[in-house]
């Protein structure tokens, strides 16, 4: 069987999978709609969160991105794992125990203010909406990759699947399919590498393959993988630092935050049955997003490794050290029709050169043999996951595989925002400010609408992108970390800090955050607009706009601060609540 | 965590016979301490060992990789997942202390168990 039928039939069988489950596990109520009935064991709830966390971004792009920029790529793995710390320690155990629906309406009730609920409505839009764009666009892409569909077809049926199992079983829906999603995706993640490993360091498992020796010389892997691209004229893989320490230090921070901050990840919390349970699932959560992350630097090691040997094939300079373009292995054409790699040969010897022309001493070397630029004029960081399978030589079944995880971490994880958008819709808005007289079976009605719309906005973006949809998923973590992240600290851990704080809080910290964006990035993200520049001399202390979301948070903080002090304290049974939150219950039995 | 909290065995039964009333203020407190010291070692691990001092830690190698690369890469992941597993132990101590601290007769604690 061809790659091509094997991907129709593997996608086709996790496709209805998701259907089945999503007729199975239709919403009676509100609190299966809003939180799955509240009763979903710990180990499945952490599951279910690790598929929702992880999207197309960490299965796709991100041991590409590492591939890349080495030892630097670490802010994506310490910062998108510690957040779950922070998740664990400071927030899904205090806001389980509130025990309501979404993340507004604690901020709400715990700031006594509509306006506060309102104001995190909107944080909340913002960060899910700007995350969901990336993920329906991935969704669309990989069908049109795979499948040979064009992106709208494939965003059509992407929506339709979501649309079955989101808006029938709402939460409870999106759990089950999480689960069988996370599944899907690890297995496909895993697969592969084990086998790059085995092939690279003779290692099955590649987080040991990582620290191992490579098999043809016995060198260290990453000892070898420094010398390959160094001779290149590239940076050494494992110091090479992301702009500078200092925003390295603030990039983890604003990931580290930012995912604490994600509405999407706190509502999977409230779908356990108790406290206990809420801060157990963040452990097994964490332990299932591990075993893709520790996982992604081998790959991106091996990958790396592997790519730049395939064309640089022996001794830096001399000309049989580069391979002919009719030698090249089968995978390099196929990527190269779907516009992720492309070469050009510049200086017409048939042979391929890849090199870093921008480092200027290697480049006069690289002159002297003959070079006339770096001939690898594109490499997607997708490649470096899409293309292993065939690098290594597998079966045409595990590069379906791999088509059908990156469809599963697309999806799952816009299933989740789709509901966090929706359930703030109609729980918050309609039913919290607007109507709050509706019965529990319109306010179902209202939240399965509010999920319609909600899907045919994402759908609708996804095919038309706006300018600021290149920024999403970086930019969606540095909104999260300088709004939603420090009112919820500020409402468990600090009683002093009253309605007027946490509003000028949230308003201050995603204001000046967003305000930083777009002096670099161009307001909504349209570079002519931008009047600042995206270069290094405008940071601020060298900070990038991803960054930024950590500075925000500490503006945040600090306003509301000084706002509460200067403004009506707290009220006492608000105080009460805060208090009421803080202890575990007791049985009343 | 104090240090005779750590003396204290982990299982549940035997808290329940040897506990002395313990205040909310008392609970928060040690939540509290709990919660900044397993913080410290979240910073350590990852900031410390994976940013600040990451050249020096380098000089140590663990398989073929520097110790500081490693730790960026790999350790941090795994402490903090080690991290949550053992909050969650000292949490349900500590809850489980407070709980037989404050019902007369009966010990068992829901743990925040919703009755709806």
């Amino acid at each position: 069987m061809d790659v091509k039928t094997w991907t129709y039939l593997i996608v086709g069988f996790t496709f209805a999978l998701y259907i089945g489950i999503a007729i199975w596990s239709r919403a009676k109520s509100t609190k299966e709609f809003y939180v799955a009935g509240g009763n979903i064991s710990p180990l499945s709830n952490g599951m279910a969160t690790a598929a929702d966390w992880m999207s197309a971004a960490s299965f796709l792009s991100m041991a590409g991105i590492i591939a890349f920029s080495g030892y630097g790529g670490s802010v994506f793995l310490m910062g998108w794992t510690g957040g779950y710390v922070l998740l664990a320690f400071l927030v899904a155990p205090y806001l389980r125990k509130y025990g309501k629906f979404t993340v507004p309406e604690f901020i709400g009730e715990r700031f006594y203010s509509k306006t506060a609920r309102l104001v995190a409505v909107l944080c909340l839009i913002l960060v899910s909406v700007t995350y969901v764009i990336g993920q329906m666009r991935g969704v669309g892409i990989a069908f049109s990759r795979f499948l040979e569909t064009d992106i709208t077809t494939g965003l059509l049926v992407g929506m339709g699947i979501v649309f079955f199992y989101a808006v029938l079983g709402g939460m409870k829906g999106i759990t089950y399919t999480q689960i069988a999603q996370y599944v899907v995706l690890i297995f496909a993640f895993t697969v592969p590498a084990i086998f790059i490993s085995l092939e690279l360091t003779g290692n099955p498992i590649p987080q040991l393959g990582l620290i191992g020796d490579y098999k043809e010389d016995g060198t260290p892997l990453l000892q070898k993988l420094d010398t390959v691209i160094t001779d290149l004229g590239f940076g050494q893989y494992t110091s090479a630092v992301m702009g500078s320490k200092l925003n390295m230090f603030a990039f983890t921070l604003s990931l580290m935050i930012g995912t604490a901050g994600l509405p999407h990840v706190i509502i999977r919390f409230f779908t356990v049955k108790k406290v206990s349970d809420a801060r157990l699932s963040a452990g097994w959560a964490l332990v299932f997003i591990a075993i893709l992350y520790t996982t992604a630097p081998a790959v991106a090691a091996m990958a790396r490794l592997n790519f730049t040997k395939t064309v640089q094939t022996d001794k830096v300079g001399e000309v049989s050290g580069n391979i002919e373009i009719t030698k090249l292995p089968d995978w390099f054409d196929k990527w190269e029709n779907t516009g992720l790699l492309k070469y050009e040969d510049k200086n017409g010897d048939g042979r391929i050169q890849y090199y870093n022309d921008s480092n200027k001493e290697f480049s006069d070397v690289a002159a002297g043999y003959g070079w006339k630029g770096n001939e690898m004029v594109k490499i997607d960081n997708d490649i470096m996951v899409l293309a292993n399978p065939e690098i290594a030589d597998l079966p045409g079944w595990v590069i379906a595989l791999v088509v059908a995880g990156g469809l599963a971490a697309a999806l799952s994880t816009a299933a989740g925002l789709l509901l966090a958008i929706s359930s703030s819709v109609s729980h918050d808005l309609l039913k919290g400010i607007v109507m709050p007289n509706i019965s529990d079976r319109q306010e179902l009605n209202a939240g399965r609408a509010s999920m319609i719309g909600a899907i045919a906005l994402a759908g609708y973006l996804g095919i038309n992108p706006p300018d600021f949809a290149a920024g999403t998923v970086a930019m969606a973590f540095g909104l999260a970390a300088s709004s939603i992240f420090p009112v919820l600290i500020m409402g468990i851990f600090m009683k002093k800090i009253n309605r007027e704080g946490a509003i000028a809080g949230m308003v201050a910290g995603i204001g000046v955050t967003l305000l930083y964006v777009f002096q670099h990035h161009g307001v909504m993200f349209i570079a002519s607009t931008s009047y600042l520049g995206d270069m290094q001399e405008n940071w601020f202390f060298g900070i990038t706009p991803k960054a930024f979301g950590a500075v925000g948070a500490i503006v945040n903080f600090v306003v509301a601060y000084i706002v509460s002090k200067v403004t009506k304290e707290t009220p006492k049974e608000v105080q009460e609540l805060v208090d009421d939150i803080r202890l575990p219950k007791l049985d009343e039995a | 965590m104090n240090k005779k909290e750590k003396d204290i065995p982990l299982q549940d039964t035997s808290l329940h016979s040897e506990n002395e009333p313990m205040t909310k203020e008392q609970y928060w407190k040690k939540n509290i301490s709990c919660v900044l010291i397993l913080l410290s070692v979240w910073f350590i691990v990852s900031y410390g060992c994976g940013i600040l001092f990451v050249e020096t830690l380098n000089q140590i190698k663990i398989g073929g990789a520097g110790f500081g690369f490693w730790m960026a890469q790999q350790g941090s992941i795994y402490v903090f997942v080690a991290l949550i597993f053992i909050y969650v132990r000292l949490m349900n101590k500590l809850e489980n202390q407070y709980a037989a601290s404050h019902s007369n007769h009966n010990e068992t604690l829901t743990d925040g168990e919703e009755n709806s």
